[in-house]
């Protein structure tokens, strides 16, 4: 049954399925501590995947893909910042706008290469750590993708608590006023935080379409932009719980692909919404659990300066 | 020293834009203007806000700005640090033409600012709300010691590390003043900064400014407390309407003169009534005892307080010694175990909701008006719906009757004065005074036989005032039993019948205001319990 080659392949590949879920709402959650809601991470997730892939598949670097997909996210988030934040038009209106906008532009670009396909991000090595068993290839065997989005949990938790910058984003979110009388430029910030999230919404598109499933579809995305959001309000705006969040959902859609494969005749419909249904359940649970500790104070809300 | 020289004066309600700089020509020890407005003008739309308004304030003076809600203060204040832009005249700094195009700009020169309504964040800490205020990345361990510091220079008591949500608006006001102080201002202006102070902790704040002005800072004070004027400043700017009116020497003024210039007519005092019957109890708590809750509300120990028709019965105290939970407790927004521990006319009510309470006739005004009196962004007539909903003349059968919403909404208009712009504005457009008499409005035209008012005019100008306190004693006249719940002690001096003190979730038995003191109820709010005040007024 199985044995440790099987359940470290399995471990490789949960690992796999949180990196995309756990980059986009990282992104998303610094942008939400500015105090804007962007609906759009999926159409900006999308639109990293198609740009991704058509750039890397044209000129065959994959990090030339990467970057391309990562100024997608950003053009297409800079689209809803000036929306939002200087036109302080509705954000969620303008979040879904922009969703819809990313997924009718990302079909466009990606026509020319349904049915085609690129090798894969290739898997870092470290001779010796590698070849552990079970956590080996989990842990020491992931693709470039894998490592960056650890590096950014870490950049973004350490960054929001510990640094000036991250205290301004924070204080923005908290109250637009307050920080606007004490001089900060309030909707420069949130445009940057609203790219940061468009960039990170982009890489996270990338790993899609470069490394996890090395191919374009046009709806490969499936709703991991949607799920990214509700991580970080179930995270209750903390980064250390998105982690939890985005392994949980990433374990339960692995596993149950394993489950649909030994046929106990569960119907797969339900199987399928298995991991959605398990975040959810336990998001709520962490939200239940750490009450009061809410939204940003100001998320959602536009800012419009007097003169 | 500075000042002296100055001969107090008073023009009529005309601009006279250059009164502040070509004056006074005496004997020439008059310090040099540091920041100086010239003639500035500023509309919203039709209103116009300020009418060619010049102020200038002096190296080592403390400027009094004077004028009732609406007069232009605030529009003044906010176009000399930045977050208003002038539509004519001009800002000088050291004498020089300057624009302040945003608050930043105002800040590099040195003009620190304490507004009237905190530009805090609630779920950062001190450290890091002053840090935000700062310019530069001090390292916030670094920057705590320096707080330390002038808390312990200044007596400003603030704890570095304690989240500003969870502290009292006596404290939030000492982290807006910590926080402007650690910039290191040139010029420090300071918005209604007693308001919410004790006797002792306004005059460590007048011992603060002394200092600072000793320092050659200048300082602008601005402030309903005309003897707090009187005392603490050399020079005095009046407005009224938008429009300057005078330029005085506060010192040679009486406050009924100072008063005159503000109102431009006398301003009543309340009138206090000499005898009246006492009915009876309205209110009656008995061994009320309450958790606190962790971050906001402090705890509650074994509170005992009988309150009859006929009476205003005050409780002063420092803010954040459970003042707040104590009101919660009465409105029914907490509820304790107890139903007995609270008996409203006769029935318990320890058990009951705030509609239910209502319902028995309880009127309750909490302390902040925007957001837990009225809703910011709702018109003002639905938000007299908010507290009159369960009365059963407004709402039929689930359905809001509009006429009489209307009606009613007319009536507090008229009947409590209350001014505005519109014919329906949203409850954040208004200013607090006006705003506080609308609340006030709303809750008396219950008719109650209990009303509960938390901080009755904080923030309110001395004829909006006036006008609240006189209603509520007017309310007690006709049978009600009023508690007000207030952090500033000449307030509760002026129109209580009986005062107990609020320490650490403590109350003592309130004491008729004629047989205690000033300095016998510091005392016991400095958290000597028993019941000092009494004994105080024994020994005198």
């Amino acid at each position: 049954m199985l044995d440790t080659v099987m359940i470290g392949a399995v471990l490789a590949s949960v690992v796999a399925a949180a990196t995309t879920l756990l980059i986009a709402s990282l992104g998303e959650l610094v942008a939400e501590r500015a105090g804007t809601l962007n609906l759009g991470v999926e159409g900006m997730m999308i639109i990293g995947a198609a740009v991704g892939y058509a750039t890397a598949y044209s000129s065959g670097s994959l990090l030339l893909g990467t970057l391309a997909a990562v100024l997608a996210g950003v053009a297409l988030s800079l689209v809803f910042a000036v929306l939002t934040v200087w036109l302080a038009a509705n954000q969620v209106a303008s979040g879904l706008a922009t969703t819809i906008l990313g997924l009718g532009l990302a079909g466009l670009i990606g026509a020319p290469f349904v049915g085609t396909r690129i090798d894969a991000a290739p898997e870092l090595r470290i001779p010796g750590l590698t070849d552990l068993p079970i956590i080996g290839k989990a842990v020491f065997g992931q693709d470039a993708f894998v490592y960056a989005s650890i590096a950014l949990l870490v950049l973004v938790t350490w960054g929001l608590a510990r640094t000036r910058t991250g205290l301004v984003i924070r204080a923005v979110g908290e109250s637009h006023v307050a920080a606007h009388a004490l001089g900060h430029p309030v909707r420069r910030i949130r445009t940057l935080a609203v790219m940061f999230g468009g960039a990170c919404a982009g890489l996270a598109g990338a790993q899609l379409s470069l490394a996890y499933t090395p191919f374009w579809a046009s709806d490969m995305t499936a709703g991991r932009g949607w799920i990214a959001l509700a991580l970080v309000v179930f995270s209750a705006w903390k980064p250390l719980w998105l982690l939890a969040g985005a392994y949980l959902f990433g374990a339960v859609s692995i596993l149950q692909l394993h489950v649909q494969g030994f046929g106990l005749g569960i119907p797969s419909q339900l199987l399928s919404s298995l991991p959605y249904l398990a975040t959810v359940a336990a998001l709520v649970l962490i939200s239940a659990l750490k009450r009061g500790q809410g939204a940003p104070a100001s998320l959602g809300v536009p800012f419009v300066p007097d003169r | 020293m500075p000042g002296e020289v100055i001969s107090g004066k008073a023009l009529s309600g005309e601009a006279m834009p250059d009164i502040a700089t070509s004056d006074p020509a005496a004997s020439g020890a008059v310090p040099p203007a540091v920041l100086e407005a010239i003639g500035l003008t500023k509309r919203f739309g039709a209103l116009v806000a300020n009418d060619h308004v010049s102020l200038a304030i002096r190296a080592g003076e403390t400027h009094a700005l004077l004028g009732e809600n609406g007069a232009g203060k605030s529009t003044l204040v906010k176009m000399m640090c930045g977050l208003l832009q002038a539509d004519s005249g001009e800002l000088r700094f050291a004498g020089e033409p300057i624009t302040f195009p945003d608050p930043a700009a105002s800040r590099a020169k040195g003009i620190g600012v304490v507004f009237q309504h905190f530009a805090l964040f609630d779920a950062l800490t001190v450290v890091e709300n002053v840090a935000l205020g700062l310019p530069g990345r001090e390292p916030l361990a670094a920057l705590a010691a320096r707080i330390e510091d002038c808390v312990g220079r200044y007596g400003l008591e603030v704890e570095p590390h304690r989240r500003v949500g969870e502290l009292s608006v006596g404290e939030r006001q000492r982290v807006e003043i910590v926080r402007c102080l650690l910039g290191d201002p040139r010029v420090l202006i300071l918005d209604e900064p007693t308001s919410v102070l004790t006797p002792d902790e306004s005059e460590s704040l007048f011992r603060t400014v002394d200092l600072l002005t000793a320092e050659g800072r200048a300082v602008l004070f601005i402030s309903h407390k005309l003897d707090e004027v009187r005392r603490l400043c050399q020079r005095a700017t009046v407005l009224r309407g938008g429009k300057f009116i005078a330029e005085v020497d506060p010192r040679r003024e009486s406050s009924a003169s100072l008063a005159r210039l503000m109102v431009g007519a006398e301003v009543p005092r309340t009138p206090r009534v000499a005898t009246h019957e006492l009915g009876e109890p309205r209110l009656l708590i008995k061994n009320l005892t309450l958790k606190g809750d962790g971050s906001r509300g402090s705890a509650l120990h074994a509170i005992n307080l009988e309150i009859r028709a006929g009476e205003i019965v005050g409780i002063a105290g420092v803010a954040g010694n459970g003042q707040t939970t104590l009101f919660e407790a009465l409105s029914g927004e907490r509820r304790g175990e107890d139903a007995e521990a609270i008996v409203i006319d006769r029935t318990p009510a320890g058990a009951l909701g705030p509609t239910e309470r209502r319902a028995l006739k309880a009127g309750f005004v909490p302390e902040e008006r925007l957001g837990h009196a009225a809703a910011p962004d709702m018109r003002l007539s639905d938000n007299v719906l908010l507290t009159t909903h369960g009365d059963g003349r407004i709402v039929r059968h689930g359905v809001v009757r509009h006429s009489v919403l209307n009606a009613m909404f007319a009536d507090i208009v008229k009947r409590f004065d209350v001014r505005f712009g519109g014919k329906d504005p949203k409850a954040r457009r208004l200013s607090g005074g006006n705003l506080q008499k609308f609340v006030i409005g709303r809750e008396v035209l219950r008719e109650p036989v209990l009303l509960v008012v938390d901080q009755p005019t904080w923030g309110v100008d001395a004829a909006a005032a006036g006008f609240i306190r006189t209603t509520l004693r007017r309310k007690a006249a006709e049978g009600c039993a009023v508690l007000v719940i207030s952090q500033d002690l000449d307030e509760l001096l002026e129109f209580t019948d009986r005062i107990a003190v609020m320490s650490e979730g403590r109350l003592t038995q309130p004491v008729p205001v004629e047989e205690t003191s000033r300095e016998a109820i510091g005392l016991a709010m400095g958290g000597a319990h028993g019941a000092p005040a009494q004994e105080d007024a024994d020994a005198a």
